[in-house]
């Protein structure tokens, strides 16, 4: 067994679900929950112990995946973030899993941050903070769709392209 | 005017149609 990618590829899938899996967590789980649980007044229990648990798990997730995913493409890192042809679909997943992991760390994490009140906001502040982590959020969640088509397709060009 | 990705759904379409054509432009680029 050629042991870097066969670990990289195996770290790239595990922690790859995990980001994946607390992105959609967050889409179609807690966001609606919150919603429900603002309503009733019991949200202060998901804000205060569930969702900075989820948000730890989710951006070092990414940051895992991103590296495993780095260590997996090797020599072909500079040709897939090229666009060289032959490297063209992986290069396109391989995009989107950059912007995406970038939205996490400079968009969502410091959003979050405001809208949960782990640092010092004022109301204004944090409402502003809560709808720019969705909405960049929903960014992510569109771009999970292309960017695993393009990584499945990286792998397995033949079946999506035919060459 | 409302965001379209505030709803869910719509998010989920915007995903799926970003995907297809993503699909085209890069199957065009590679002459497939």
């Amino acid at each position: 067994m050629d042991w870097m990618p066969a670990l990289s590829r195996w770290v790239h899938v595990l922690a790859g679900i995990m980001w994946v899996g607390l992105l959609f967590y967050f889409n179609f789980v807690q966001t609606p929950a919150l919603k429900a649980a603002q309503a009733d007044g019991t949200a202060g229990g998901i804000a205060k112990h569930v969702a900075p648990r989820a948000l730890w798990w989710f951006r070092w997730a990414a940051v895992v995946t991103w590296l495993a995913g780095a260590a997996l493409l090797g020599k072909d890192f500079v040709a897939a973030f090229t666009l060289q042809k032959s490297h063209l679909a992986i290069g396109v997943g391989a995009w989107l899993g950059t912007v995406m992991l970038a939205n996490v760390w400079l968009l969502i994490w410091p959003a979050q941050k405001k809208a949960l009140g782990l640092v010092p906001a004022s109301d204004a502040e944090r409402a502003g903070a809560r709808y720019r982590a969705l909405i960049v959020s929903r960014v992510n969640l569109a771009l999970v769709f292309p960017m695993v088509f393009f990584m499945a397709a990286g792998a397995h060009t033949a079946v999506y392209f035919g060459r | 005017m409302k965001n379209p990705l505030e709803s869910l759904s719509n998010t989920v379409i915007i995903g799926l149609v970003l995907t297809a054509v993503l699909y085209f432009v890069v199957r065009g680029m590679l002459g497939a």
